[in-house]
């Protein structure tokens, strides 16, 4: 039977092979489920490259006057001589670090791994619409990330303008060490990055809206897929505008326009003959992609959360419509508020007025999936799997993290703590710990989807509580050193006396960060064990609703169904539904006739039903509606 | 058994062809990236100390040029449609030789501009942004360009192969719609440029 579909799945692929050998198979896939892997593991190296830098620089920042000859082993006498970091070399990590875990972890690593995993098998089709280009967006990301890595080991050290490469740190070779050929070797990373997340994007977008199983109607899309969906066209529209204020940047440096360059005079060479051009349109191009990149990095994690607390509290999401509402105002909102991180630029008050007020509105999506979170999970009968605790964590970074940012948005607050390390915290809170814990839920969720085996419950309880104190003991104290002024960035904070009372603040941060590095390993151990020896997993190891559950997870074929795909009956969120004697009913489980379904749609108002302990959720998203109403999409 | 399988997994629905539908991703890719640039073109005037001057006569030509491979390439396609192979040949060869003049009145336009002491890169004069950007624009635009030219080609050799026909029409109608976004997209940096400087 398995051998049939097999053979069947890949006769649609144009590439009639009949039987896959090792190339075909593991290195040059087309199978979604393939590349997902890739992704993921290509992903988490890059991550562990990226904490390994963290660790560098906090040492640095934690005893800015002791050496560490194990340093000057391992980096050489260039980069740390005599054992202490070298400044150029510092400022390399931190740009390449900020790279890296935008990027390469949290964009290619989170959204490339999950969009491939579960938009296929999710919405009900045998692979994406092209699993050809599929391929090529891996190999894209795969090159890049190569270009990248490789470029921390040339002589002249890796770019050093900060991850935003504001010019003219990063148009101009001369300006820095890190200038010249490790700010070009960034460039063309980023290009064929962008190369990667656009073949990608293109793709998910076209299998979500083209390739959806026979009664999978948009809104009976698990919320996971929406947010993958919105995550694709986020990137769709805003990834071209950087890669156009690249190339220009491209020209300035290796053409001699003068795009972003204007009366620079540079140490030692005297007046430069750039003139007419403007710094801040680059970071007008850059941000036009960098504020949408932060919801291509939270997005994903947000569906991910949505999907695995509704499943681990055995409960429907509470305000589906609502989630998929707050999904496309903050996809739409995220176009309009690049200024926010320009307002020290000498922008228009009014313009900064704009674009602060647009900022604010985005807490109310925001919060609206917040609240949806905790409604889900309250009085639910939450089973605390790994999965859950880093979803629920990430609920926790989300709202700490998000507080801060309601103060950031505020022009007039934000001109006092721009590029302080209140800002760090706020982002690292908000973007990179909520993220990562959404994408760590992602993992140790559907690991058995993509192994077929579960990963270690007690590591994985370990590696999360360990992660989750570390993280707090790390960005939490940044904003007292940010509110008091001291500024992100700095190598040495021993030369200035006035930020002295921080030092034994900052030994605390770089502690826990180690801590936290540490707490990676048991996550590293645990993945790639698992792989090999981890216990088998049954068919719906969390009794999910969702597709993906209904392929088999022991024989992971290409085509992912060995008979024909499923038909869906209904939304994915059926759970504990009064009437039933299980706690879920499966997307593919017809209606019987006589039923409705519950606070979802074809109603106006949802259905309240008689006995259930769970009426106070429903009986306020009935009400909810109808003040509101909302209407189901 | 297999063929039904097939079909379920090609196409389950009524839906536009995928292909065809990325396509339509791919276009609104290239929008936001002219999108992008023009906006900053926009902002950089807006900085004031930008330099004027006329556009030269060549791009005007070049604009005609391209609608005239608009007209011609939707003529190939509807005798695709129509199954009237000759004159799909034709159509296709027309377009190519019209999409060949008009990266020679391109680059005629740049000469005539490089006449007039406008360069790409300009470090003597300084202030010559607004060069740099149609220089960089009309660039980029031609790369585009390129792109479709050789996709015609493709399209040619499968004419020539008797591949276009009634019932085989997608890849070209992906190359139709391919080139006459392109050609817009100039018309429209055209009048951009003409009115914006």
């Amino acid at each position: 039977m398995s051998q049939t579909a097999t053979h069947n799945a890949q006769g649609h692929d144009d590439h009639g092979h009949h039987k896959e050998n090792f190339i075909t198979k593991y290195v040059f896939s087309q199978d979604h489920k393939m590349i997902s892997k890739q992704f993921l593991i290509t992903g988490i190296i890059m991550g562990c490259f990226g904490m390994i830098m963290s660790i560098l620089f906090r040492l640095q920042l934690a005893w800015p006057d002791s050496s560490f000859p194990i340093l000057e082993t391992l980096l050489g006498s260039k980069w740390a001589p005599g054992g202490k970091l070298d400044s150029s070399f510092y400022m390399g990590l931190v740009t390449i670090h900020g790279t890296i875990m935008v990027f390469f972890v949290l964009t290619a690593g989170l959204s490339g791994t999950f969009s491939n995993l579960l938009i296929p098998l999710q919405v009900g089709a045998r692979d994406m619409a092209s699993p050809f280009m599929n391929m090529l967006s891996y190999w894209f990301f795969f090159a890049s990330s190569v270009v990248l890595t490789a470029s921390v080991f040339i002589e002249s050290g890796p770019a050093a303008a900060g991850w935003t490469v504001y010019p003219p740190l990063s148009a101009l070779p001369k300006a820095m060490p890190g200038s010249g050929l490790g700010m070009t070797m960034w460039l063309i990373s980023m290009v064929l990055f962008i190369g990667s997340a656009l073949l990608g994007g293109i793709n998910y977008i076209t299998t979500v809206l083209n390739m959806r199983t026979k009664g999978m109607s948009m809104n009976r899309m698990p919320l996971t897929i929406w947010a993958f969906f919105f995550t694709a066209i986020l990137g769709l529209l805003s990834f071209p505008v950087l890669l156009g204020g690249s190339l220009l940047l491209v020209f300035d440096r290796s053409f001699g326009t003068s795009f972003y360059l204007s009366d620079i005079f540079l140490n030692g060479e005297g007046a430069l003959a750039n003139s007419g051009g403007s710094p801040i349109l680059f970071q007008h191009l850059f941000w036009f992609l960098g504020h949408p990149e932060v919801y291509i990095i939270i997005l994903p994690a947000l569906g991910i959360t949505s999907e695995i607390i509704a499943v681990n509290a055995r409960k429907p999401i509470f305000g589906y419509t609502a989630m998929v509402i707050s999904i496309i105002g903050i996809a739409f909102l995220s176009f309009i508020v690049w200024g926010h991180h320009m307002f020290i630029t000498g922008m228009n008050p009014l313009l900064g007025l704009v674009f602060m007020v647009f900022t604010l509105i985005i807490a109310v999506p925001s919060a609206v999936k917040t609240f949806n979170y905790l409604a889900t999970l309250w009085r639910g009968n939450i089973q605390f799997t790994p999965g859950m605790l880093f979803a629920i964590g990430l609920v926790s970074f989300f709202i700490s993290g998000g507080l801060t940012g309601i103060f950031l948005g505020n022009a007039a607050i934000d001109i006092q703590l721009h590029d302080t390390y209140f800002v760090v915290a706020h982002f690292h809170l908000v973007m990179g710990c909520a993220a990562i814990f959404g994408m760590m839920a992602g993992i140790y969720h559907w690991y058995p989807r993509l192994y077929g085996r579960t990963m270690n419950k007690t590591l994985g309880y370990m590696h999360f509580w360990l992660t989750f104190v570390s993280a707090y003991m790390v960005f939490f104290p940044m904003h007292f050193i940010g509110l008091a002024g001291v500024p992100r960035r700095y190598y040495q904070f021993s030369v200035l006396p006035e930020f002295g009372v921080w030092d034994d603040v900052n030994v605390l941060i770089t502690m826990a960060a180690i801590l936290g590095a540490a707490a990676q390993l048991l996550f590293l151990y645990n993945f790639f064990s698992s792989i090999f020896f981890g216990k088998k997993s049954e068919q719906n190891p969390w009794k999910s609703n969702t597709l993906e559950w209904t392929a088999p997870i022991e024989e992971r074929l290409h085509g992912n169904w060995p008979g024909a795909i499923p038909t869906v009956h209904r939304w994915p969120y059926d759970y504990s539904k009064p009437g039933y004697e299980d706690d879920f009913i499966p997307q593919t489980v017809p209606d019987d006739g006589n039923e409705e379904e519950l606070a979802h749609q074809h109603t106006t108002a949802p259905i309240i039903p008689e006995s259930t302990d769970k009426s106070e959720v429903v009986h306020f998203s009935a009400l909810l509606s109808k003040w509101f109403g909302f209407k189901n999409l | 058994m297999i063929a039904a399988k097939e079909r379920e997994y090609e196409f389950d629905t009524k839906r536009v062809n995928p292909k065809m539908f990325a396509m339509w991703l791919l276009i609104v890719a290239i929008v936001m990236l002219f999108a992008g640039l023009t906006s900053a073109y926009i902002v950089r005037m807006g900085e004031g100390n930008w330099y004027k001057f006329d556009l030269p006569i060549q791009f005007l030509y070049s604009t005609i040029v391209i609608i005239g491979s608009s007209f011609t390439m939707w003529w190939a396609y509807r005798s695709a449609k129509n199954d009237e192979i000759n004159q799909v040949k034709i159509g296709l060869i027309t377009t190519f030789i019209l999409a060949l003049g008009f990266c020679y009145l391109q680059f005629l336009g740049w000469k005539s501009m490089n006449a007039m002491d406008l360069f790409f890169a300009d470090d003597i004069h300084g202030d010559k942004v607004s060069a740099s950007f149609i220089y960089a624009l009309s660039g980029l635009h031609l790369a585009h360009m390129l792109g479709g030219v050789l996709f015609l080609f493709i399209q040619i050799v499968r004419a020539f192969r008797h591949r276009i026909h009634k019932k085989n029409l997608l890849s070209t109608n992906m190359c139709n719609t391919y080139w006459h976004f392109v050609g817009i997209l100039w018309v429209y940096l055209f009048l951009f440029f003409y009115f914006a400087h």
